[in-house]
């Protein structure tokens, strides 16, 4: 039975933390993530999860803390935003590296400077290539269930790789919004036990993390790499048992209103639900406008999007963080490249919009979809590297 | 859309205007209804400018953004009226609510033209004499239940009181003062 309830983004994912049934946190304050290891202490301290909760100095020692309880054979997680995730940038390397499924909750929040404790993407993207899976969510709701199935796809025997799960600062992880709850047991029943082939608590004696010299170093990246473009397969069989669990039937990327789709926008976390709305708006009045919204980021599912995208006359891809390379942000470099070997490709434009919390209104998008509709007319993208919702462009 | 209800709420740092909307949202879910309930963040100073909004609607609503055209808002403080366009945007069959010991008639000027309903109440008072202190962000929700006509009164005084044994279960000295306070809100709020 479902639980009716109604939680910010952050009491769902402490929620889904506690009914995971954690080992170890270990975790350091940073706005707007630090309610998750806020309430999960409570929840320690009154006795209701049976974790070690460890208040580590910094988020440095935080994903170490993690790293060494995950390598002992024990469950462990974290949550962290913005600086917080940079300080871990040595350690995020670590983890994937040594193949050890820590599991990450970002509140996605920019990076400074200038200080600003708002919420865009820059945290997570910059740690795009880190070798973590990352599913990305809209809501709440998504927040829970990405939570909930990331332990099961980290701990694969075919994937051992970290799993990061993100949302929106403050936008949905300080919302209160309903959502449905799995009972204790569901979600024990569906994660199941870790059972690593190795632990450094296990009869055999391992060692975790010596030098890898050149004649191993390279063999160990490839291992990673292909476990990589492997999770694809594994991540769909968690999603397609999790929605026998509950209803919730999720993919890499969830298509709405794409079907016979002229203009499409790609977009990911909460302000897809924002473009939803206007998408809905412009197909009352008969025009053909799709959007896809990413849940899996890395691996990045280029051939389902080239494929959903082969018939779409003009696409504009949503970055909610500027990669400064020039040409465009990161979810727009990787769609690009997906579309390199398609024989009819579309249009592709690229925006960078709500940086550092700057509201995405819905006129917003109603802007890309128009112009979408300029590009299509034109049958030439003009400029691909455009900006919404800043002043003076 | 049209079957969102839409509320921004205005206040200032310390008054509880989030928390105000946080427990409208509870309200309202407990109502069997679909709620947002989320402030806008920046920097948190005591007495700074705030706003927090509510959604409430049967279905769910996947709007992520801020509130521009709501159908009420809530003035936790009334110094707010000449500081900030309260009005900006409010559907002229909205209403405008306002903790003040004025009457409604004579805020309304300073209301930049808006033709809408206009209500107050002197939450300030209410929330002094009944609980000793100025925190007048329960008779603020007792009032714009009252005026929206969202939640059956009778169920919302029933929630209130239970979530507020959960909220104060360590301080239930004040579950009394806030209940009262909250009765009180819905008679003296003026201009029904």
């Amino acid at each position: 039975m479902a639980i009716r309830e109604r939680l910010s983004g952050n009491e769902a994912v402490a929620m889904a933390l506690k009914q995971i049934d954690l080992d170890v946190m270990a975790a350091y304050p940073i706005t707007p993530s630090t309610e998750v290891p806020q309430y999960f202490s409570q929840f320690v301290a009154d006795g209701k999860a049976g974790t070690e909760f460890v208040a580590v100095e910094s988020e440095h020692s935080a994903m170490s803390a993690c790293i060494a309880a995950v390598a002992c054979g024990g469950r462990a997680a974290t949550a962290t935003s913005a600086c917080g995730l940079a300080l871990m940038w040595e350690l995020l390397y670590v983890a994937s590296g040594t193949r050890l499924p820590v599991t990450l909750a970002v509140i996605n929040r920019s990076l400074s400077a200038p200080i600003n404790i708002n919420n865009d993407h820059s945290d997570s993207m910059g740690a795009r290539d880190s070798g973590w899976i990352q599913l990305y969510s809209e809501n709440n709701q998504e927040a829970y269930d990405n939570q909930i199935m990331s332990i099961r796809i980290a701990e694969h025997k075919d994937v051992m790789l970290p799993v990061m799960v993100c949302q929106d600062g403050f936008i949905t992880s300080h919302a209160i919004e309903n959502i449905e709850l799995l009972e204790d047991e569901a979600v024990t029943k569906f994660i199941g036990e870790y059972a690593p082939d190795w632990s450094l608590l296990a009869g055999n004696p391992v060692s975790v993390g010596p030098l890898d010299t050149p004649q191993f170093y390279f063999e160990h990246a490839y291992q990673r790499a292909r476990a990589m473009a492997g999770s694809k397969k594994v991540i769909l069989d968690v999603f397609k048992e999790f929605g026998e669990l509950t209803g919730r039937k999720y993919e890499l990327f969830e298509q709405y209103r794409m079907e016979d789709a002229e203009r499409a926008i790609i977009i990911l976390n909460s302000s897809a639900g924002t473009a939803r709305c206007v998408c809905d708006e412009l197909r009352d009045r008969g025009e053909k406008v799709g959007i896809i919204k990413l849940r899996v980021f890395r691996p990045f599912p280029m051939e389902e999007l080239a494929e959903a995208l082969s018939h779409v006359k003009a696409v504009a891809v949503m970055d909610k963080a500027d990669s400064f390379s020039a040409i465009g942000g990161p979810v727009f470099t990787d769609v690009r490249s997906a579309c390199y070997d398609l024989e009819k490709r579309p249009h592709l434009i690229n925006y960078i919009y709500g940086l550092g919390g700057r509201d995405v209104r819905l006129e917003d998008i109603r802007l890309v979809y128009n112009a979408l509709s300029e590009v299509v007319e034109a049958g030439k993208p003009g400029e691909i590297y455009r900006h919404v919702g800043v002043r003076g462009v | 859309m049209s079957n969102i209800v839409e509320i921004r709420w205005h206040g200032r740092g310390g008054q509880g205007a989030k928390t105000a909307s946080l427990l409208l949202a509870d309200a309202a879910f407990n109502t069997g209804k679909y709620v947002q309930g989320f402030p806008e963040y920046g920097p948190e100073r005591m007495g700074a400018p705030i706003t927090a909004f509510n959604r409430i609607s049967d279905k769910r609503s996947y709007l992520h953004c801020n509130i521009y055209e709501p159908d009420y808002v809530v003035v936790v403080d009334a110094t707010l009226l000449t500081a900030v366009d309260v009005t900006g945007g409010l559907k002229k069959d909205g209403a405008i609510l306002i903790n003040s010991s004025k009457s409604p008639e004579e805020l309304r000027p300073l209301l930049a033209g808006y033709e809408g309903e206009v209500y107050t109440v002197d939450a300030g008072k209410i929330s002094e004499e009944e609980l000793g202190r100025n925190f007048p962000n329960t008779p603020m929700l007792g009032a714009v239940v009252k005026v929206s006509g969202l939640i059956p009164e009778d169920q919302f005084v029933k929630d209130m009181e239970h979530s507020m044994h959960h909220k104060f279960a360590n301080k239930t000295s004040v579950i009394e003062g806030n209940m009262k306070a909250l009765r009180r809100s819905m008679q003296e709020v003026k201009g029904l």
